[in-house]
């Protein structure tokens, strides 16, 4: 096996060293029993060229050159090269946790380095070395609320992500946090008289998305105002990164739960992605995950170190603000690298570009059918609500190599036909053009009877 | 004179401030295509939302941030320069293939929600990696949703309620050996269970007699780790699930030390009833600094109904799908399916080895574990006799009576070279020396740290200052981590410079 670097002799050395007759001498502890006397039924030892060919073909097979529409939490931009270069160095893929300090300074560093600009970003004046993901970094916000407001009830937004809703309702149901939804009104924001009514003295915090689910920014300052007037807190997810370029961050909440995929982390089939929690910095101690601090050592140099460890499993065990361990530090290196590449400048050009596609193709595609919340300002998503179902339009963009927009029936079913469109710097015009072209078609007719196949 | 190449020597590098301190207006190392839409008015299209200004955001060239990362990378230890002896972490060797076929552009760029007629390639590596485990386990199902260990053990400890729930009583408690990693109590806490403690007996295995009398109709689980945290294979077993099921609980195993396991025996056939694996453990995924991992959960039949969903499915027409429709489901614990990433990784690393190089493996990590025990015998304390598994623990009473603890010794270890093994884990050994040399050490290695191991312990005869000293040789030695948690600084500001 060409993983494994001994010999023969070495094994029979080492047996004799250790003083054993055989290698199942070593395995005597496991009951004879239990001892798997067979090969196991997994695929047959491959060389190398075999499993790159495997896999190639796996890709051919999965959406290799679609031009996609697909947003909703999940975004395509942009990823320059040098992150693959530098993330590749072994110092960073093949290092442990930075527990050991004076062998880690690089990953310290950079962690600290991310901390510093998520930070500067959410408006926010402290930020963790990140979470697994969006999901259960808003999760984890919500429980962090809930500590430290002392109350257990949670208002959220129907516009957040249903998948983080979905996360968010499978912990609260066993901490026994009642969770409420407040929809969303004609503009596509929350429905703030609704959420009047839903925030009460017994809220430990509301949650909502800005962008939210829809494309659409909120209203966080209105929505803020209701939250922090019955002394709840607010919880603001963001699932597209991109949108600090250009988008005021929500600096009326108390904690954000940011998705930083959108920064140099590849689509790949939903993860690994990047969560992180920003807050101020009266409420670290109650902030689940790692954090890189900086200090000195004991000649007085400049040096970093995880720190504020004792909110943390390995110490508190069941009095833990959380059981997260393992974090995304490889990713965040990612976004790290992505953010230091476009930088103050590029990253606000950079979403611009966004807009500027997103506002040619909300405007095509508003000639044909209709563009629901059009008026309120959205980054790089939008929603199409058609006469035809999305799925048979799908399936007839599908053949001309295109993946249009989210069907939001699944999720949304008051929403019928409607489906969720996002372009990203990476769409062409002529893209957009053929996408509208065709969804013109459709529309301007009679729904066509569904003969094809349709893909979902 | 026989030439000796001694595993580390002092080397210059680069030293490299904050990339903040680097920044200056007008560098640039990104460039926009030309816009093929008309321009936007972005006061027009945000209003009060638009953003004016990013703060202290960098602005640097592409090669200081070449330089930047690289010079940080070089001041990182790491599997690629040498031994990495953690124990529990299983840093092994992380190949190469892995990341190309991570990259192919089908699975790099595939999106969660394209339509599952084009994503056949994603769905069949999802299916395939699930029977490899499913058979590697020895278990029935399974779901590759946990996006790391402690959410694994989450995600196994919602199937343990559910099923007891579904039973009609979810029960209230979570039995835990004191040998245990601090993440199952925290999971356990966060599922809503209160957690109580199994004292380990004097061979530092499950005390059956205690778990017989601490066994009733309020404990949900038993959450073992087999091999132990020391490294001991939990010999009595089969009567350790025989007490727990008896009373209708079920046994939950920790699969962190799974890479002493695979190919030589089953936790399905030993009794167990869910249990989570750590690809970035056994599998291969590298750890990359603190993650990502993934923590795939494996079950008996009898839990497979309220798996996450969704879950992989056949369909009629012989292509592969999502089925969201189950009812019994604990619901979601991550957005989309998982770490996929991480799948291709762990699968690629799968087909590598096939049965005979998995097996192999599992070998080679036990006969190493227990030549480095045999090589430090005598110079270090070994707490526990007990046959070694795949990592060794001894303890530092010999060196303590010098005033040099493991942490002392570790910080010395890297002046020879290597990376600290894991120190004061688990907590049933006061101070702990937590050793796993994984599959990946070739025996010259394993001399290397064994004689730096044996030399670290003669020096603290004849002067305990050095070890209490060390590093000697690194940029930074012994960080004020006091300092750093009583006035945090969490973040560069232009004032703090």
């Amino acid at each position: 096996m060409r993983y494994l670097p001994k010999s023969a002799a070495d094994r029979e050395a080492m047996l004799k060293a250790i003083g054993a007759r055989s290698i199942d001498d070593l395995f005597s502890p496991i009951p004879a029993e239990y001892r798997l006397k067979r090969d196991l039924k997994v695929p047959r030892q491959m060389a190398e060229s075999e499993i790159v060919d495997w896999f190639r073909q796996r890709s051919r097979e999965n959406g290799d050159e679609y031009t996609s529409f697909l947003g909703a939490g999940a975004y395509l931009h942009y990823r320059p090269v040098i992150i693959d270069s530098l993330i590749s160095r072994g110092e960073f893929l093949t290092a442990y946790t930075p527990y050991q300090a004076e062998v880690s300074q690089g990953t310290l560093q950079s962690i600290f380095e991310f901390q510093t600009m998520i930070s500067e970003l959410t408006g926010m004046e402290v930020a963790n070395a990140s979470m697994y993901d969006g999901s259960t970094a808003s999760t984890e916000a919500v429980l962090m609320a809930v500590r430290l407001t002392g109350r257990r009830s949670v208002v959220v937004a129907r516009s957040l992500h249903p998948e983080y809703r979905e996360v968010l309702a499978t912990y609260a149901h066993h901490q026994g946090m009642p969770l409420s939804t407040v929809s969303f009104g004609a503009s596509g924001r929350v429905d703030l008289k609704e959420l009047e009514r839903s925030v009460t003295t017994d809220t430990a915090c509301v949650l909502i998305q800005s962008p939210n689910f829809f494309g659409t920014i909120e209203d966080v300052a209105g929505v803020a105002d209701i939250t922090h007037k019955n002394g709840a807190m607010l919880v603001v997810a963001i699932s597209e990164a991109v949108s600090l370029g250009i988008v005021e961050p929500p600096r009326q909440a108390d904690i954000v739960a940011m998705e930083a995929q959108s920064f140099g982390v590849p689509l790949g089939f939903g993860g690994p992605y990047c969560g992180v929690i920003a807050t101020r910095e009266q409420f670290v101690r109650q902030m689940p995950g790692r954090l890189v601090g900086q200090t000195v050592d004991k000649s007085g140099k400049r040096g970093f170190v995880l720190t504020l460890a004792t909110r943390e499993q390995h110490i508190r065990r069941e009095k833990a603000t959380s059981n997260i361990c393992t974090n995304q530090a490889l990713v965040a290196l990612m976004a790290n690298i992505f953010m230091t590449v476009y930088g103050k400048i590029g990253l606000r050009e950079l979403a611009k570009q966004n807009l500027a596609k997103t506002s040619y193709a909300a405007l095509q595609f508003g000639k044909h059918a209709e563009v629901l919340f059009d008026g309120t300002p959205r980054f790089n998503e939008f929603v199409v609500q058609t006469k035809e179902d999305p799925y048979v339009i799908n399936s007839r963009l599908l053949g001309h190599k295109i993946i249009g927009g989210f069907p939001l029936k699944k999720f949304f079913p008051e929403l019928g036909n409607a489906a969720l469109w996002c372009c990203t710097e990476m769409m062409t015009r002529s893209a957009i053009d053929t996408a509208v072209g065709m969804l013109a078609e459709s529309e301007a007719g009679e729904p066509a009877p569904e003969t094809e196949e349709v893909a979902r | 004179m026989k030439h000796v190449t001694r595993k580390a020597t002092r080397h210059v590098n680069q030293n490299e401030g904050l990339i903040f301190e680097k920044s200056s207006p007008g560098k640039a190392a990104w460039k926009l295509p030309p816009l093929d839409v008309p321009e936007v008015d972005t006061a027009k299209a945000l209003g009060a939302s638009e953003r004016k200004d990013l703060g202290n955001m960098p602005e640097v060239s592409e090669i200081e941030i070449i330089r930047h990362f690289t010079r940080l990378s070089t001041w990182n230890y790491a599997i690629d320069l040498g031994m990495y002896p953690l124990g529990s972490c299983t840093m092994k060797y992380n190949p190469r293939v892995n990341e190309v076929v991570t990259r192919l552009e089908g699975l790099a760029n595939g999106h969660p929600y394209q339509p599952e007629k084009i994503s056949q390639g994603a769905l069949r590596i999802l299916k395939t990696l699930s029977e490899c485990l499913i058979e590697i386990t020895g278990m029935e199902a399974i779901t590759l949703q946990p996006a790391a260990g402690a959410q694994g053990e989450l995600t196994g400890l919602l199937l343990v309620r559910g099923y007891l729930q579904s039973k009609g009583n979810p029960r209230k408690k979570i039995l835990i050996p004191d040998s245990a990693h601090g993440t199952n109590p925290a999971t356990a806490a966060t599922v809503g269970y209160a957690v109580e403690n199994l004292k380990s007996n004097s061979a530092g295995m499950v005390d059956v007699e205690a778990l017989a009398s601490q066994m009733n109709e309020e404990v949900a689980a038993l959450m073992l780790t087999n091999p132990n945290t020391l490294g001991v294979f939990e010999q009595e077993i089969a009567k350790i699930a025989e007490i727990m099921h008896a009373k209708g609980g079920l046994l939950y195993m920790d699969g962190a030390n799974m890479n002493a396991l695979v190919g030589k025996v089953r936790p399905g056939d030993f009794g167990v009833d869910v249990m989570h694996l750590n690809l970035h453990k056994t599998f291969s995924t590298p750890h990359g600094g603190g993650g990502p991992g993934s923590g795939p959960v494996a079950v008996k039949q009898m839990l497979e109904p309220f798996l996450p969903t969704p879950v992989v499915v056949a369909k009629s027409d012989g292509t592969l799908g999502f089925d969201y429709n189950r009812p019994l489901s604990v619901g979601r614990v991550r957005a989309f399916y998982g770490n996929f990433g991480m799948f291709t990784r762990a699968l690629a690393y799968i087909m590598a080895n096939g049965p005979d190089g998995l097996r192999q493996t599992t070998e080679d990590a036990v006969l190493n574990a227990n030549y480095i025990r045999k090589g430090l015998e005598g110079a270090y304390e070994l707490p526990y006799s007990t046959p070694s598994m795949h990592e060794v623990v001894f303890s530092d009473k010999i060196q303590a009576k010098k005033g040099v603890r493991t942490m002392d010794l570790a910080k010395r270890l890297i002046d020879y070279g290597f990376h600290p093994y894991t120190t004061a884990f688990p907590l049933i050994v006061p101070g702990a020396l937590m050793i796993e040399p994984t599959e990946s050490e070739p025996k010259e290695e394993l001399d290397l740290f064994i004689e730096a191991m044996r030399s670290i312990a003669e020096e603290v005869e004849e002067d305990p200052q050095i070890a209490l000293n060390a590093p000697h040789s690194t940029r930074v030695s012994r960080l004020d981590e006091v300092a750093a948690a009583r006035k945090p600084i969490l973040r560069w500001k232009p004032s703090n410079s």
